[in-house]
């Protein structure tokens, strides 16, 4: 071993490297020597949480993630499944927490770029972009900032790479004050047998660099991932990255017609821990060695060592290993889109991850320990205490149900989001079918009648009352929300928000929000096919609220069967389906109108919610039903409300049943409902139907007018309600509220 | 309808005009490499469509309008052919002074992407003959920088000239600045050459073809041109 050691190695380096002490001591038994530098600096690369999911993965393996329609489930760039036709959906979501913390408008646009690479990287042709955003309370100092600046940084990336955003979530908590979270998905299509994957094949082929030139941004990008804020975060500027979505762009275009001329065999892309996270997955998952000189590598500053250049987390670069003899017909293509392209090394037989820099070896390392034997921990958990039922009678009803009903959908959490998806280009690209504001978007697929749709969804104050609970309810949601408009929901992604592992509450929570995941998923049949784990989102050992966001994919067979939320006519009758009892413990009512998160969230039935969604996408491709909408945050009273303001028509509502206090009935939360419509000729189909199901299905009213009425309430005004559902964003983020 | 469109590094709604060329005339667009010199023989429509060509680096359209295609495309526009700008087309032609002005960024900072409602102003040009005087359609934006202005003497020239296709109005068809999101000068939304032949307009018809997608008020400017074409 000739391997200089230039820089000592102290136990204060080994910590800043996010290394510990237990975990040295494995390096030191692995590689029988003192790692250099550069060696050091490669180990923390990929055993940081963020590449290694040390804490998470013992858990993680025990999510379904299989299934008919499953091609690949987790573990490669993103996850695949098959919508038939030949065809393929590729899709994933991914954090970008701690960087749009630091810098929100960069932070944003490297979460957004990162995760189109993942789904292209495979061979697919990015569709729709979704996202899931939550930012501390509305009062907090910075709160105007940063969402003000993540949601120019997504926007900024998506509309000019030229992918439409379709569908997100906004929420604020003032948990989220100090670790904002900016989750973001990429929806792509393929077919079935053009899908690109990491593991490498074959030894002695080039391994190639391409894309954009390597700088000193972003080192330690995945480690400062990895580790809960103190004081000073925004000290942690230069760890973040810079996005270029033109860049991004050519290298889309590049790949794809690389791939399509049959030059690749594998293809990896730079993401976190960049060049060294990606030469060791297409080794050590293709079972060979990668031998990389680094002098090659295009470079845009002067005189970077070997260490700055295996950790840089510089955008838009791809790794790939060509298949012999394409090499000139690949960097042909490059040179075209005006790319870097250069071969930086080979595959060997060896199993070793062997960096030279000018003919000096700067790294030997075992790659399949650095890689997929990585080390595993099963952290110790407690499990979180069970609150209370709270009985719907005990809770305070409002002086007025119209004004808690205004209240509520003119409240941070529930109010309209158009001030945040005006700014993304919703419509390029031709095929969104339906556009943000309704349970999901829908996506017309190349020239149709197919179309996908899709969703983001959890309610993290269920998961932080009771993680069990708030998994499963993140999962029927999004099931629900994808029936909704009439899809078949195939699968999901997964973006599992918490605080740090080594709290053994927040473990504890993990483990409860993945039992209730896995429940779910194996009851609706709705795989798990990738996803991604952000831990350490703490500020000053404060943890944010648990929050496992759920991606959703469903299929439509002909998207104008499609359902949306907005009142179609007047004179339609109004019904639920599924079962009322009035539930307030956790409810937007109990948080919003009466500042109390308090009691259980609502227990989600995984039968029941199967029964009301199989009935609900039966009766809209049948044609019986006019409107549909999931019923969830802020109960009855506000999926109306929506569906009202949606339409632009009233509604005249009925005295609630017996039995359940007003309040209770119209803004509880129980889960498995919907809301829909239907002419009087179509009510007796669709109550039978609904008998022979199992499912509950009471009349609520009927629309028409311009405004809502409750029995023994001041009549509500539509256009009034919509001025106040439509006007808190924009207000607040012009300083206003 | 030979069109031909555009692709400069960094053009993302490429695909979307030539799918409406093909929707409304049946005939493929064939989609022009920035770097070559020439436009295929026979091209009697030049589209520059949407996007962010280059990046938008320098200024939104700078670099493009320098491109060697560029030469072909101003000699296309001097023999009178049709040459529409759509978005960053428009930015394209105005850096390329095939058409006076500049596109600023909205008056709110921000990127915006919504249905807007535009006013026919005139009927006997190429790109709305299929239209009337004080249509109003309703057609998408989606732009950060797209609040048209000149000076004060080449406004009063466009007006004067009838040279201002379209304009932001209400639903109605009134201009209110309410409805001008952008903050253009004069509600401006899309402008014309001297010799009517060039168009640049930041909405985007193209995105308004397909009543599966939503209203198809966009349909009347491609066939406008058609039936132009054709007749010819």
């Amino acid at each position: 071993m000739n391997i200089a050691n230039t820089v000592k190695i102290t136990p204060a380096l080994v910590a800043e490297h996010g290394l510990k002490p237990d975990e040295y001591e494995r390096i030191l038994k692995l590689i029988g020597r003192e790692p250099s530098i550069t060696e050091l600096g490669i180990f923390s690369a990929m055993w940081n949480e963020h590449c290694s999911y040390k804490s998470s993965k013992v858990h993680l393996k025990t999510l379904p993630v299989a299934g008919k329609i499953v091609i690949q489930g987790p573990g490669e760039n993103a996850g695949v499944i098959d919508i038939g036709d030949g065809l393929a959906c590729i899709f994933k979501m991914e954090s970008h927490n701690h960087p749009s913390f630091i810098e929100p408008y960069q932070g944003a646009t490297t979460g957004v770029g990162g995760i189109l690479r993942d789904v292209f990287t495979m061979g697919a042709r990015p569709i729709a972009c979704l996202n899931a955003l939550r930012f501390g309370s509305p009062d907090h100092p910075r709160t105007r900032h940063l969402v003000s600046g993540v949601v120019a940084g997504i926007a900024g990336y998506g509309n000019s790479f030229g992918v439409p955003t379709v569908a997100g979530s906004v929420g604020f908590h003032s948990r989220y004050d100090g670790n904002i979270l900016v989750n973001a998905m990429a929806v792509g299509i393929a077919e079935t047998d053009k899908i690109f994957y990491a593991k490498a094949t074959g030894v002695g082929l080039p391994v190639v660099y391409l894309g954009s030139k390597t700088g000193r941004d972003g080192i330690h990008g995945a480690t400062m991932a990895s580790a809960e804020f103190g004081e000073g975060a925004e000290e942690k500027r230069p760890t973040v990255q810079v996005g270029d979505p033109f860049a991004e762009k050519l290298l889309l275009e590049a790949c794809l017609e690389i791939m399509a001329k049959g030059c690749v065999v594998a293809i990896q892309d730079m993401g976190a821990a960049g060049l060294t996270c990606s030469a060791v997955e297409m080794g050590a998952k293709g079972d060979l060695g990668i031998t990389l000189d680094l002098e090659k590598v295009p470079v845009r500053e002067e005189a970077m060592s070997a260490y700055e250049m295996m950790l840089s987390e510089s955008q838009e670069r791809m790794l790939m290993v060509l298949k012999p003899g394409k090499e000139a017909e690949a960097e042909a293509i490059f040179t075209k889109w005006g790319l870097d392209f250069a071969i930086v090394g080979y595959t060997t037989d060896t199993l070793r991850f062997l960096i030279r820099h000018n003919g000096e070896e700067m790294a030997d390392l075992p790659i399949k320990e650095l890689g997929d034997q990585a080390p595993e921990y099963n952290r110790p958990f407690t499990e979180s205490k069970k609150l209370p039922v709270i009985d719907a009678a005990s809770v305070p009803a409002p002086k007025s149900l119209a004004d808690a009903l205004e209240k509520l959908i003119a409240s941070p959490d529930l109010c309209s989001k158009r001030w945040v998806w005006e700014q993304y280009d919703h419509l390029i690209l031709n095929n969104t079918v339906q556009r943000p504001g309704g349970d999901a978007a829908v996506v017309r697929v190349q020239d149709g009648p197919k179309a996908l749709a899709l969703c983001t969804d959890v309610t993290p104050r269920y998961c932080e009352a009771d993680p069990f609970e708030g998994g499963k309810q993140a999962v029927a949601e999004c099931w629900r929300n994808l029936t909704a408009v009439g899809a078949t929901p195939l699968a999901i992604t997964d973006n599992l928000n918490f605080g740090n592992p080594e709290r053994p509450e927040i473990m504890g929570q993990f483990v409860g929000c993945i039992r209730g995941i896995k429940e779910a998923c194996l009851a609706l049949n709705f795989p798990v096919v990738s996803g991604n784990v952000s831990l350490y989102n703490e500020t000053q050992g404060r943890g944010i609220l648990p929050t496992p966001t759920i991606g959703g994919v469903g299929l439509l067979a002909d998207f104008n069967n499609s359902a949306s939320i907005a009142f179609k006519a007047s004179g339609e009758a109004v019904l639920v389906l599924g079962d009322t009892r009035g539930w307030l413990g956790q409810s937007a009512y109990l948080a919003t109108v009466l500042g109390r998160e308090e009691g259980a969230p609502p227990p989600v039935d995984l039968a029941a919610e199967k029964c009301a969604g199989d009935l609900v996408r039966d009766l809209i491709a049948k044609g019986r039903v006019t409107a549909v909408h999931d019923c969830s945050d802020g109960g009855l009273l506000v999926a109306i409300a929506e569906m009202a303001m949606a339409g632009n028509i009233g509604a005249t509502l009925e005295l609630s049943p017996g039995g359940i206090p007003p309040h209770a009935f119209w803004f509880g939360e129980d889960q498995a409902r919907y809301v829909v419509t239907a002419p009087a000729l179509a009510l007796p189909e669709i109550e039978a139907a609904a008998k022979a199901a199992g499912v509950a299905a009471l009349r609520l009213g009927l629309t028409g007018g311009e405004e809502l009425t409750l029995p023994g309430e001041r009549p509500i005004s539509v256009a009034q309600l919509k001025k106040r559902h439509e006007s808190w964003l924009p207000d607040y983020m012009a300083g206003g509220n | 309808m030979n069109a031909a469109v555009v692709l400069f590094p960094g053009s993302n709604r490429e695909g979307d005009v030539a799918s409406a060329i093909k929707r409304i005339s049946g005939k493929t667009a064939n989609i022009v490499w920035h770097a070559d010199s020439e436009l295929p023989s026979g091209t009697d429509l030049v589209v520059l469509p949407g996007g962010f060509s280059y990046g938008d680096y320098l200024r939104c359209g700078a670099i493009a309008a320098r491109a060697p295609i560029m030469n072909a495309v101003r000699a296309h526009a001097e023999r009178g052919g049709l040459v529409l700008g759509i978005c960053n087309g428009f930015q394209i032609l105005c850096e390329a002074q095939l058409l006076p002005g500049v596109l600023q960024r909205n008056a709110k900072l921000r990127f915006m992407c919504k249905e807007v409602y535009l006013r026919v102003e005139r009927s006997d040009t190429p790109y709305t003959r299929r239209y009337n005087a004080g249509d109003v359609l309703k057609i998408p934006v989606a732009h950060g920088e797209g609040n048209y202005t000149a000076d004060k003497e080449t406004i009063e020239r466009l007006e004067g000239d009838g040279r201002v296709l379209f304009r932001y109005v209400s639903p109605e068809g009134k201009t209110d600045a309410a409805w001008n999101y952008n903050g253009a000068t004069n509600a401006i939304a899309g402008i014309l050459s001297e010799k009517l032949n060039v168009l640049g307009l930041m909405p985007h018809p193209e995105n308004h073809v397909d009543p599966a997608i939503g209203p198809t008020d966009g349909r009347g400017l491609f066939e406008s041109i058609k039936s132009v074409l054709e007749a010819a």
